[in-house]
């Protein structure tokens, strides 16, 4: 692996770390979209800044795209407020009519330079080393590393600072507001960190491929986690993660970094959404079909329960007396059996102690919706976790 | 409740949505340690009312004091129940760290829960009933348990004064009486609780204070003094009749 090859790991890395950060909050507060626009209205602050500094590494650059991120999220919370469209029309309006500002200013004056609609959109990583940082002819690295290296570190000292006062502010913006803080702040403060970031990003993966950065990892560890922090520590490493196996996916297939580093991050989306242990779709699929069993299991033992008379519960009759296919009545057998809830004698079925008390339970919690007692069925049955 | 000092106070309190009133002047005085209902029909301002007085919204005009000062320098001695539908109960987090969240406001920004809050978020979790259910991840928690949760986050505040929206919308009979014996215990304790409330029959029986709103105020004192049809009718439009077994 050469030098270029590691730094060029390196600056995706990053960048997939900086953006997770603030994708994790923006896809708790159901505000994914914001990024896509904040990316797009970035360009006009970017073309500006560009004029003034002619230079696409100067920190005034960054803060007026920056700028012109934040405008666009007060100008689509002014359209809404307005009550006249909804937020995703508002969003709809705001960033196409500030991106193609910023394409206009690109084509009338800045024909000579690096800055082009290819580059704004899709990003080049593979030319990010070439741009060196070099004081008093001292070669200290990429300069993009230096850029998105000190905005991950902003954005990690701001997350270790206000991670409380996120967390409540997102979840529950009144309390937040009544205990003294001002989701407004917050709320702002976020979308500056966002729209820095995208900045920063955008020089390595574009206007488009930003927001999967900043999406994809955080929508990917959601599937997976029941807590912040982890969902926090899973978005980054799913973001190195796509980062390192993207660089070399485009190394093999000699194609765009940045579109592999998406693709792979769309296929472990695709992955932990099919296979995820509890909110996948097959475990959803293979719970629904267990709470199916499990309902006919309990009407089953039911029925059992009413009936003393032999003829009803002999074992070729079930299928008449409860209307239920064959297949279905086996499994629902098989199931009783294994849990020792029924004996089978002469094909007769009978209903054991714990059978009985079983169903007993069962019956008490559907009834009073009481759960105290059934906490130990909960273990061996989907149906009692509500 | 005899001259006795004024938890809330509020004065001549307009709030307007798109130049649209929702609360028209009202001025209400709420004595320390009553346990008051507010009543009223559906858009009567009620959750606009408490929000108002938490500085949630911002009103057009008036005053709020909470024992004579106004509510930014009296914050600590405030908690507050939101609606149960205001959140988002998929959100990542467990029961415990969200009764957490209620030592948030005394330790003010940056400053993370230590040992001593973590305590304190587990005996509120314990007065409400849900101990066993600290871990389990909001979303897994019943209607009534996450209002309980709700409640215990409040608790841990360890407030003067308490503002609840609508507690007992969803839950479940066991829950509603926990609660109530919750906030009846509160009450003994000296505490102000000011609950927005539908259920007009349980008025006498959990409240001995009551408000009647409807975009203005109707009326406001001790339940068994206005708690009559009189009141229900001006309040609620029609010609309501709840007979009130007192």
């Amino acid at each position: 692996m050469t030098s270029a090859q590691l730094e060029i790991q390196l600056i995706a890395s990053i960048v997939a770390i900086a953006c997770a950060i603030p994708g994790t909050f923006l896809v708790l507060r159901k505000m994914a979209l914001i990024s896509d626009a904040i990316s797009h209205s970035i360009l006009p602050g970017l073309v500006i800044g560009f004029f003034i500094t002619h230079d696409l590494s100067s920190p005034l650059l960054i803060v007026l795209a920056a700028l012109s991120g934040l405008v666009t999220v007060i100008l689509v919370e002014f359209i809404q407020k307005t009550g006249l469209v909804k937020e995703d029309t508002a969003i709809g309006l705001v960033f196409p009519a500030l991106f193609s500002i910023g394409i206009i200013l690109i084509a009338k004056n800045a024909n000579d330079v690096h800055l082009d609609v290819d580059a704004v959109l899709l990003g080049e990583l593979a030319f990010a080393p070439f741009d060196r940082l070099l004081v008093n002819g001292a070669d200290l690295g990429p300069k993009s590393l230096w850029i998105i290296g000190s905005i991950l570190a902003i954005t990690v000292t701001l997350l270790m600072a206000f991670f409380k006062e996120l967390k409540v502010s997102t979840f529950d913006a009144g309390l937040a507001t009544a205990l003294g803080f001002s989701p407004a702040v917050l709320h702002y403060g976020l979308m500056s960190v966002a729209s820095v970031t995208t900045v920063g990003a955008f020089d390595a993966v574009g206007a488009i491929l930003v927001v999967a950065l900043m999406i994809a990892p955080a929508a990917t560890a959601y599937l997976l986690t029941n807590d912040l922090k982890k969902m926090l520590v899973l978005s980054i490493g799913f973001g190195v993660l796509s980062a390192i196996s993207g660089y070399w996916l485009a190394h093999w297939l000699d194609a765009s970094i940045s579109g592999s580093m998406t693709s792979i991050l769309g296929v472990l989306f695709l992955l932990v959404y099919l296979f995820a242990p509890s909110r996948g779709l097959l475990s959803v699929l293979y719970r629904n079909k267990q709470q199916r069993i499990e309902v006919s299991l309990l009407t089953f033992l039911l029925h059992l329960n009413n009936h003393s008379e032999e003829e009803e519960r002999h074992i070729n009759h079930l299928n008449e007396h409860i209307n239920w296919q064959k297949v279905r009545s086996k499994s629902v057998v098989d199931l009783a059996l294994k849990n020792n809830m029924i004996t089978i004698d002469n094909n007769v079925i009978s209903l054991t102690d714990k059978g009985t008390s079983f169903t007993n339970k069962a019956i008490d919690y559907i009834i009073t919706n009481d759960d105290t007692e059934i906490e130990s069925m909960k273990e061996d049955f989907f149906l009692f976790r509500g | 409740m005899e001259n006795k000092n004024l938890a809330v106070s509020v004065d001549d309190l307009t709030v307007a949505y798109n130049y649209k009133p929702v609360l028209w002047d009202i001025d209400l005085a709420i004595p320390e340690g009553v346990l008051m209902a507010i009543v009223g029909p559906n858009g009567a301002g009620k959750s606009t009312l408490i929000k108002s007085i938490l500085g949630i919204i911002n009103p057009i005009a008036g005053s709020i004091s909470i024992y004579g000062k106004p509510y930014d320098e009296q914050r600590k001695l405030v908690a507050y129940v939101p609606q149960k539908g205001s959140v988002d109960w998929d959100f990542p987090t467990t029961a415990l760290d969200v009764v957490k969240m209620g030592t948030y406001g005394s330790l003010g920004w940056i400053k993370r829960p230590k040992q001593k809050e973590k305590k304190a978020a587990l005996e509120a979790l314990e007065k409400v009933g849900m101990l066993a259910f600290k871990d389990r991840q909001i979303s897994q928690l019943s209607g009534g348990q996450q209002q309980r949760i709700f409640l215990a986050r409040a608790l841990v505040q360890n407030a003067s004064i308490y503002f609840m929206d609508e507690p007992f919308q969803g839950v479940d009979a066991t829950t509603e009486i926990a609660i109530i014996n919750i906030l009846k215990e509160l009450r003994k304790s000296g505490k102000t609780v000011i609950v927005v409330h539908h259920d007009l029959q349980t008025v006498p029986e959990y409240f001995d204070w009551v408000t009647f709103l409807n975009v203005k105020k109707i009326a406001t004192g001790p339940v068994k003094d206005i708690f009559n049809d009189d009141n229900l009718t001006k309040t609620y439009g029609i010609n309501y009749k709840v007979s009130v077994q007192q």
